[in-house]
């Protein structure tokens, strides 16, 4: 153990994993609210995720789970040496949340085109648990968003330590925890999508 | 140390995996056409857990990993259920 | 732990080894007693700034009307002393600071997890410091909400909450990192030999609290996230007006803000159960109960948050339970505390500095512990809700509980990262004039408390001016104590005799090595660890 430049696998990726956690749990606290609410508005909830375009939510939702595939797969692509490969599929997962995040500025666009959004005067004349309803939606794919910039940015950086071979088939654990933060926010969105999208349709 | 030399997932397992993610993601779209009152969410919850359960086992190597990986994600997970339970306390009998 | 070999390359040990020259040695430094000590002093100064709020808070209350200050400028000051106490002090006080000093030493680490990680930790602590220090100047000016930030005010006021609550975020982040790293290195870097059950106790606590850190911080992360985005782009998620509930507010807050007093309170227990066997010379008794006691108080402090929210309004079902399950958190509480009494009996008892503060730690815990089951049962709970009896209460847990427990680490663990001994006598002086006051300032709130003055007024009741003015006088008993302590502990660090590497007889690993420690801690050879932390026999001691 009294080597300094042996790499500890197991800590690291545990480390990244308790990291997880605390987005789960950041996550959660909006989860806790919608469950909350939707217990007081159930009715309201319904009319109001009419609102929302199953398309949209459908559309990501295989968007993101292909992207996971592609992380998922470009592991073993690095550790079986076919570097190649693996930065294609890496360029793909970017393509993927670049393609999620154009999706997001058209529906959320749409939205605000009809007058939904925080604070605006069209939501004030809506019933109040309708409101609640679009503020959480805009906060929680609002946050679920940013990590899906973040998580971007993370397999970006994770792309160009491959190109010059400082994260390789013998040394892979940086890629593998960036893997593990980009399948989270497949994770996140797996339950936003049936929460807010699909709500009795 | 034997780690760095744990299991690599072959990339057959890998594209099962995602078809049947892309099979239940068409199955929750379908049942939320039906509707069963109050057991929609429920429904949706199930499927969704199912979902994350194969996103976590398989994409992201759980089942390959440490038993204190589970026992973490199992803490993790039953602290958000408690958190999530007890503020139903108050909120169910306002 | 005999086969340690310390190898100083010289007397100054790892402050004389450093990457870069001046101050970058230790902004840069990812050694963790260079982090540790940044934590430290940075601590120390936010401590002494609290206390300074807190004096003047207590000389506007020296007589009614106004003294010093107005009212505005009086909730200033209460909710930047509670947010300073709070988010720059207790939370990372022991942890941060004497975690990282002592922690991977104790487990024969030469450094935690993730070093680089550590430091970034460090950073996010003094960005929120920062922008805690501005939200002051800029804006509507210094917030005026009470460190709890309840709404609807918090989301009203023309103070600049917005930039507080962003202070509270990144500390938060810090925290939860500091926490992560904590976890891995206990799970990961033990040495050859440092099984579960020899870990030492202090190191223990820290592991249970790091759990708290990881899963009930992210909450206040996005409760101070979502009153951001209340007061910027009027998403009210707790706004009645917009179908929203402000009693959930509480709840989200409540559910992080509790488990915090675990967080702020077990790594004081872990000082305190480290310090009692080495100046009683016995072993821990009963190590076992006070391992399991500590993660079962890190389970249990997560399911009673909604004791502070009796008079909320929410349901009298959740009350009911609540107080309940309020009351278990008392059992393993207790049992450390019994322990701890227990390992003092009959043992051979050197009254040295560190073991005054421990034990009145354990007095003054004591007393806030069984004062909080005053507050815990929802029927007496009603009536002193929101008094001096809760500010009396909560001082006792959080400052003659941490705050002591922190001075006991201050004394017990400086000189062996600076490799100086203070004057004992000067320390133990100024020990008793520091509770002399405590109780002076402490117990007098408790009392007006029950008398019926509520906390956070500016003003009151003309026939409250005698103890109000009692307590001030408290206040600067315990000040005078403050500073003989701390300028004792500071000429003594820098100026003092050499300590030598074992001042106080202790078994567990920090006491192996050379003091001031050498960079990584142990020479080219690992530890290995045969006999439990407080093994004093096998240690050689005895």
């Amino acid at each position: 153990m009294s080597g300094h430049i042996h790499k500890d696998y197991t800590g690291a990726k545990f480390g990244m994993w308790l990291f997880l956690f605390t987005e789960v749990l950041l996550f959660g606290g909006l989860f806790i609210l919608y469950s909350v609410y939707l217990a007081r508005y159930p009715k309201e909830f319904i009319s109001a995720g009419k609102e929302l375009n199953v398309w949209f939510g459908g559309g990501n939702t295989l968007v993101l789970l292909t992207s996971s595939l592609f992380v998922a797969v470009s592991i073993t692509a690095l550790r079986r040496g076919a570097k190649r490969l693996c930065l294609g599929l890496l360029g793909g997962t970017i393509a993927c949340a670049a393609i999620f995040m154009i999706n997001k500025y058209f529906e959320w666009s749409a939205k605000i085109h009809h007058g939904i959004y925080p604070g605006s005067p069209h939501m004030k004349e809506m019933m109040p648990g309708e409101v609640t309803f679009f503020n959480l939606y805009y906060l929680t794919t609002g946050l679920h968003g940013i990590h899906v910039v973040i998580g971007g940015l993370i397999l970006t950086w994770a792309m160009i330590l491959i190109k010059s071979g400082r994260v390789n088939a013998d040394d892979w654990v940086i890629l593998e925890n960036a893997g593990l933060y980009w399948h989270l926010v497949d994770l996140i969105w797996i339950f936003i999508f049936p929460l807010y999208y699909l709500i009795l349709h | 140390m034997s780690e760095e030399h744990v299991h690599i997932v072959p990339y057959k397992t890998f594209l099962v995996i995602w078809l049947a993610l892309l099979i239940l993601t068409g199955i929750t779209v379908a049942v939320a056409q039906f509707h069963f009152g109050a057991w929609n969410i429920w429904v949706a919850l199930g499927i969704a857990t199912l979902k994350s359960g194969l996103v976590v086992a398989v994409f992201m190597h759980m089942k390959y990993e440490d038993r204190l990986f589970r026992l973490a994600l199992f803490s993790a997970l039953a602290i958000l259920a408690i958190f999530i339970g007890l503020t139903f306390v108050d909120v169910l009998y306002r | 732990m005999s086969d340690v070999t310390a190898t100083a390359t010289s007397d100054r040990g790892f402050f004389d080894e450093a990457k870069y020259s001046g101050i970058f040695g230790w902004i840069f430094s990812t050694d963790h007693k260079r982090i540790g000590l940044l934590y430290f002093w940075c601590i120390v100064a936010f401590f002494c700034i609290g206390v300074v709020l807190g004096l003047l808070i207590r000389l506007e209350l020296f007589a009614p009307g106004e003294t010093i200050m107005g009212p505005q400028a009086y909730n200033a000051a209460f909710t930047l002393h509670g947010v300073i106490m709070i988010f720059l002090f207790i939370i990372p006080g022991i942890p941060a600071a004497f975690g990282n000093l002592i922690m991977p030493i104790q487990i024969g680490a030469r450094d935690v997890a993730f070093p680089k990680l550590n430091l970034f930790s460090w950073y996010l602590y003094i960005t929120g410091a920062i922008m805690a220090v501005t939200s002051l100047f800029t804006g509507g000016g210094p917030p005026d909400t009470g460190w709890t930030f309840y709404v609807p005010f918090s989301a009203q006021t023309s103070t600049n909450v917005s930039l507080a609550a962003m202070a509270v975020f990144f500390l938060g982040f810090s925290s939860i990192l500091t926490g992560l790293n904590f976890v891995t290195t206990v799970h990961r870097l033990r040495t050859t030999g440092m099984t579960w059950m020899r870990i030492p106790l202090f190191t223990w606590s820290l592991y249970a609290t790091a759990w708290i850190q990881i899963l009930a911080t992210p909450v206040i992360g996005i409760t101070v996230a979502l009153l951001f985005a209340e007061r910027v782009i009027g998403a009210g998620l707790f706004d009645p007006t917009q179908g929203g509930d402000p009693i959930m507010f509480q709840h989200l807050f409540w559910i992080y803000s509790h488990p915090a007093v675990y967080i702020m309170v077990l790594p004081g227990m872990g000082v305190v159960s480290d310090i009692i066997p080495v100046f009683a010379r016995k072993p821990a008794f009963g190590y076992k109960a006070i391992v399991v006691s500590s993660l079962a108080i890190a389970f249990a402090g997560s399911l009673v948050w909604a004791h502070h929210m009796y008079t909320s309004g929410m349901s009298d079902m959740a009350v009911l339970i609540f107080s309940f399950l309020t009351f278990i958190v008392a059992i393993p509480s207790a049992i450390k505390v019994f322990n701890w009494l227990a390992t003092l009996y009959q043992g051979s008892i050197l009254l040295d500095p560190p073991l005054l503060y421990a034990l009145s730690f354990i007095l003054l815990f004591t007393i806030g512990g069984l004062t909080g089951l005053v507050l815990g049962a929802a029927a007496t709970d009603i009536h002193v809700h929101d008094t001096y009896f809760v500010v009396g209460h909560f001082h006792f847990v959080m400052f003659g509980g941490t705050g002591m427990a922190f001075f006991a680490a201050m004394h017990y663990w400086l000189p062996k990262i600076y490799g100086r001994m203070y004057d004992k006598t000067v320390a133990t002086v100024a020990w008793g004039v520091i509770f002399i006051g405590f109780c002076i300032l402490y117990i007098t709130m408790m009392v007006v408390g029950m008398q019926g003055m509520p906390r956070r007024y500016w003003d009151y009741l003309p026939e409250f001016t005698g103890l109000n003015q009692l307590a001030t006088v408290g206040s600067w008993i315990l000040a005078i104590g403050l500073i003989l302590m701390f300028v004792n502990v500071f000429r003594g660090i820098f100026k003092g005799d050499p300590a030598g590497a074992n001042p106080w007889g202790g078994a567990s690993l920090e006491w192996q090595i050379s003091s001031p420690p050498t960079m990584e801690n142990f020479g080219e050879e690992d530890p290995v660890v045969t006999h439990g932390p407080y093994d004093f026999k096998k240690a050689g001691i005895l």
